[in-house]
C-alpha cells in the first residue's frame, strides 16, 4: 500500500514525501477507512431517514419522476368552415375548454382554412398555463368553444385526445398526510387504526411469550446436570436461521384446514371442529366471550362506540384467529435466537451467587426470582428491545400468508405501508405512516425500559 | 432439630427431582415442536402430492430409489399406493416440478447477491470498524452515535426512500442497487469495533516502530489474525442477504429476472392462490434452507458465539 509505484513515480522529492506525509497520518488514514462504509450508510440509512420526513409532507404518487413539474396538453384539432370564404386563424387564438372553466388552448402557428363551407384544415394547439397540468387533457371527440368572433364562421373537432398535461411530481401538502391517518374521519383513518390494533395485539401476544419461555428455556438449559446441551441449542437455535418466507410457507401447510393441526387436534380431542386457521377473521377475544354468552347484540350500547371509525367491540376482539396463527409462527421463529441470548448472560453469572443463595436456604424459585431474573435485567431489556422492534414491524410473514386479509384483520402497520406506497401510489401517505411507527416503537422501548427498572427495583 | 433438617432437605430434593423431570419434559416437548415442522417438511417434499396430504403422516422412506407418482397410464397413483402405515415411497415429483418455474435463476440470484453483500461487508465493515476501535480522528464521536442511532430505526421507515434514491441513482432493479443498499451495516461494524478493541494494542505498536503504514498494519497484520471475528460477520452477512425478502422486494421487485429464493418463492404462492401444490412448495423451502443449513451446521460455533458476542442476528 504504501510503495505503491504512482507514490514512487512522482518526479519532486519532497512534494512526493509531503503527500506521502498526509496520507500517512491517522487522521487521513481514519477518513480511509471510515469513508467507504459512510458512503453507503448516508445514502442508504441516514438521507433515507431525512428523506421520509420530507416525502410525509407532501402527496407524490411514487410513480411520476421526482423532477418532473407540470406541463400543459397539446394536440392536433381539426377546423370546419361553416362560411364560404378563406379564414385566418391566427398564432395565438384562444380556445376554451368546455370542461374544466379556465383552461384555455392557444394555436401555435396561423391556420388558414380553404374557402367553401364544409372544409377542413388541421392546426395544433398547446394549453395556454403549463401550471395547470393533467387538469389541460381531454379526450377525443370533445368539442372545443372558440372566440365568440369566430363562433359562427368555424366549428372546431377534436378526433385524437389533446394530451401530455402532467402535474408536478408533488406538492408539499403540509401535515395532511398526518391529519388523514390520525384525526380525520375516514376509510384511511379507520384502516390506520385497525393496522394500529392488529399490530399492538400482536406485539402483546409475541413479546412476553418469546421472552418468557426463552428465559425459561435457557434457565432449562443452563442446569449443570442437563446432558445434550448442545442438541438442543441447535434445535431452538435453528429457526432464526431460516428464511421468514420459506418458515410461512410450511406453516401454511401446515395449517390448512385439512392439514396437520386440525389432525393433530382432531386426534387430542374427539368433539373438536376444524378450524380454518388461514382465513378466520375472528378475534380470539370475542371467542372467548362468546364462551359465556357475550356477543356483539349483547355486549350492550356502550360497546357501539366508536373510536377512529371502529367500535369499541371491535377494539377489543383481539387478534383473529388468522393473526394467532402468525403469532404462533413468529413465536416459534424468534424463540431461539432469544434464549442463545439468555443463555450467554446466564453463563457470566458467577456460581458463587448461586452458591451462597443455596447456603442462605433460598428456595429455587427464590433464587429464580430474586436472583436470576434481576441479574438478568439489561439482558431481558435487550430482549424486549430487539422484540419489539422486530414484532412491530412484522411484514414478510404477512405478505406471504394473509396478505392482510381476511377482513383486515391481519393489515399491519408495516404491510400498511407497503400497500398505500407500492400498490395504492400514496406514497407521501405511506411515509407519514411509517414515521408514526417510527414513533410508536420509540415510546413503547421508553415504556418498557421503564417497566423493567421497576421490576428490577422491587 | 437435626432430624428436622434432614427431613427439609430430603423433601427438597425430591422437589427438585420432580421439578428436573418437570423441566426435561418442557425442554423436550419444545425441541420437538422446534424441530418437528424441519422433519415434516423434509419427508413430504419427497412424497407424491395425495400422500402429503395424508394423515397420520410418515417420515420414513421405504427405499432410497425415488418412484413415480403415476402409473403407467399416466394416472396419478392414490395416496394408499405411495405409503403404508408406517412409511412412504420416496418421489422426486416436487423437486422436478420447482426446477420447472425459475427456481434455479432465483437460486442463482441469491448466491450473487449473499457472496457480494458478504464480501463488501467484511471490506467496509472491519475498515469502518478498525478506525473507530484503534484511530483518533475528528468527528469520530459523532459517527460512532450515528451508527448507533441508525440502528434505532427500523427498516420500513428506510424502505420507501431507499426505493426513492435507488431511482433517482438508476439502479432500480439491478443486482448492484441491492448489493449496494446492503454493502455495509451497523451492527457489522459494531461487531468489528468490538473485535478489534479485544486485539492486544503491541502488535500494532510493534509494526508501527518498524516502519509500517496504517494500511499495512491493517490489512497485513490485524485482518490476518480477525479470522474468528471476520467469520462470525460472514456468515451474518450471508444469512441475512439469504434470507432477505423486503429488500429485494422493493428494490427489485418488478423484474422477475432479479428475483432472489424468498422473493421468488412468495409471489410463486401468490400465483397459486390457495390451490397450492404442497410437495412443489415443501421441495422449494428444502432447496432454499439448505445452504443455509450446511452453513450453519459447519460453523454453528460462531453463530452462537456472535450472538452471544453482540446479542444480534442477521
Amino acid at each position: 500500500m504504501t510503495n505503491s509505484p504512482v507514490l514512487s513515480s512522482i518526479p519532486h522529492k519532497s512534494e512526493a514525501s509531503f503527500f506521502r506525509r498526509l496520507v500517512n497520518t491517522e487522521q487521513f488514514a481514519a477518513y480511509m477507512f471510515v469513508a467507504p462504509a459512510f458512503v453507503i450508510f448516508l445514502l442508504f440509512l441516514l438521507l433515507p431517514i431525512v428523506a421520509t420526513v420530507a416525502i410525509s409532507l407532501t402527496n407524490w404518487n411514487g410513480i411520476s419522476p421526482l423532477s418532473q413539474t407540470a406541463r400543459g396538453a397539446s394536440g392536433q384539432i381539426i377546423f370546419t368552415n361553416q362560411a364560404n370564404e378563406e379564414i385566418l386563424i391566427p398564432k395565438g387564438t384562444e380556445l376554451k375548454s368546455p370542461i374544466k372553466d379556465g383552461v384555455i388552448y392557444v394555436t401555435i402557428e396561423d391556420v388558414i382554412i380553404p374557402a367553401g363551407s364544409g372544409s377542413t384544415q388541421q392546426g395544433a394547439v398547446q394549453a395556454s398555463n403549463n401550471s395547470l397540468g393533467r387538469e389541460t387533457n381531454i379526450r377525443a371527440n370533445a368539442v372545443t368553444l372558440l372566440p365568440d368572433a369566430l363562433l359562427e364562421r368555424v366549428s372546431v373537432t377534436n378526433p385524437l385526445p389533446i394530451s401530455g398535461g402532467v402535474d408536478n411530481a408533488y406538492e408539499w401538502v403540509g401535515t395532511t398526510n398526518y391529519q388523514r391517518l390520525l384525526t380525520e374521519e375516514g376509510l384511511t383513518q379507520r384502516d390506520f387504526f385497525l393496522s394500529v390494533k392488529n399490530t399492538v395485539y400482536f406485539v402483546l401476544g409475541v413479546v412476553p411469550t418469546q421472552t418468557i419461555l426463552a428465559l425459561v428455556l435457557a434457565v432449562i438449559l443452563n442446569q449443570r446436570w442437563l446432558k445434550a446441551k448442545g442438541f438442543f441449542r441447535t434445535a431452538f437455535y435453528f429457526p432464526s436461521i431460516t428464511s421468514s418466507v420459506v418458515i410461512s410457507l410450511v406453516f401454511m401447510w401446515m395449517f390448512t384446514r385439512g392439514g396437520l393441526v386440525n389432525t393433530i387436534l382432531g386426534g387430542i380431542f374427539t368433539d373438536y371442529q376444524s378450524v380454518t386457521w388461514l382465513n378466520d377473521a375472528n378475534g380470539v377475544l370475542h371467542n372467548l366471550f362468546g364462551v359465556f354468552g357475550i356477543n356483539r347484540a349483547t355486549a350492550g350500547e356502550f360497546w357501539q362506540t366508536r373510536m377512529a371509525g371502529i367500535t369499541l367491540w371491535d377494539w377489543i376482539s383481539g387478534p383473529s384467529v388468522t393473526m394467532f396463527t402468525i403469532m404462533i409462527l413468529n413465536t416459534w421463529t424468534t424463540i431461539g435466537t432469544m434464549m442463545v441470548i439468555y443463555l450467554a448472560a446466564l453463563q457470566s453469572i458467577p456460581s458463587s451467587v448461586y452458591e451462597a443463595a443455596s447456603i442462605d436456604g433460598a428456595s429455587m424459585w427464590q433464587t429464580f426470582r430474586r436472583i436470576t431474573v434481576p441479574l438478568l435485567g439489561p439482558t431481558t431489556f435487550f430482549v424486549v428491545t430487539i422484540g419489539l422492534i422486530g414484532t412491530f414491524q412484522v411484514f414478510d410473514q404477512i405478505f406471504v400468508i394473509s396478505s392482510g386479509g381476511p377482513a383486515k384483520t391481519t393489515l399491519t402497520i408495516a404491510y400498511g405501508v407497503y400497500e398505500s406506497g407500492f400498490r395504492n401510489s400514496q406514497m407521501g401517505l405511506a411515509a407519514a405512516s411509517a414515521l408514526v411507527l417510527f414513533v410508536i416503537i420509540f415510546l413503547f422501548t421508553l415504556l418498557q425500559r421503564s417497566f423493567i427498572r421497576d421490576q428490577d427495583e422491587t | 432439630m437435626a432430624t428436622a433438617a434432614i427431613h427439609e432437605s430430603t423433601a427438597r430434593k425430591l422437589t427438585k427431582r420432580g421439578l428436573s423431570i418437570v423441566a426435561i419434559v418442557f425442554l423436550v416437548l419444545f425441541a420437538l415442536i422446534e424441530t418437528m415442522p424441519f422433519v415434516l417438511t423434509i419427508a413430504n417434499s419427497f412424497k407424491c402430492l395425495p400422500a402429503v396430504e395424508q394423515f397420520p403422516q410418515v417420515f420414513v422412506p421405504n427405499s432410497l430409489t425415488p418412484t413415480g407418482c403415476k402409473n403407467e397410464n399416466g394416472i396419478t397413483l392414490p395416496a394408499t399406493a405411495t405409503t403404508t402405515p408406517y412409511t412412504f415411497t420416496p418421489s422426486l415429483e416436487g423437486y422436478e416440478k420447482i426446477f420447472q418455474f425459475d427456481f434455479p435463476m432465483w437460486f442463482v440470484n441469491s448466491i450473487i447477491y449473499a457472496v457480494n453483500v458478504t464480501i463488501l461487508r467484511l471490506i467496509l465493515n472491519s475498515m469502518a470498524g478498525y478506525a473507530l476501535a484503534r484511530m483518533t480522528f475528528v468527528g469520530k464521536r459523532a459517527y460512532f452515535f450515528g451508527i448507533l442511532g441508525i440502528m434505532m430505526v427500523p427498516g420500513i421507515v428506510l424502505v420507501i426512500p431507499k426505493f426513492i434514491i435507488m431511482r433517482e441513482l438508476g439502479l432500480l432493479n439491478t443486482y448492484w442497487g441491492l448489493i449496494l443498499a446492503l454493502a455495509a451495516d451497523p451492527f457489522g461494524v459494531i461487531l468489528m469495533k468490538q473485535f478489534f478493541e479485544s486485539v492486544p494494542k503491541e502488535l500494532e505498536e510493534a509494526a508501527f516502530v518498524d516502519g509500517a503504514s496504517h494500511y499495512t498494519i491493517f490489512f497485513r497484520i490485524i485482518l490476518p489474525i480477525s479470522t474468528p471475528a471476520l467469520t462470525a460477520l460472514a456468515i451474518f452477512s450471508f444469512q441475512g442477504t439469504w434470507n432477505n425478502f423486503m429488500d429485494v422486494l422493493i428494490i427489485n421487485g418488478s423484474s422477475p429476472n432479479l428475483y432472489n429464493l424468498p422473493l421468488g418463492l412468495a409471489l410463486l404462492r401468490g400465483q397459486f392462490g390457495d390451490t397450492l401444490e404442497w410437495n412443489t412448495f415443501l421441495a422449494g423451502a428444502v432447496m432454499t434452507t439448505l445452504p443455509m443449513a450446511i452453513i450453519f451446521f459447519i460453523f454453528q460455533r460462531y453463530f452462537v458465539e456472535g450472538i452471544s458476542y453482540t446479542g444480534i442476528k442477521g
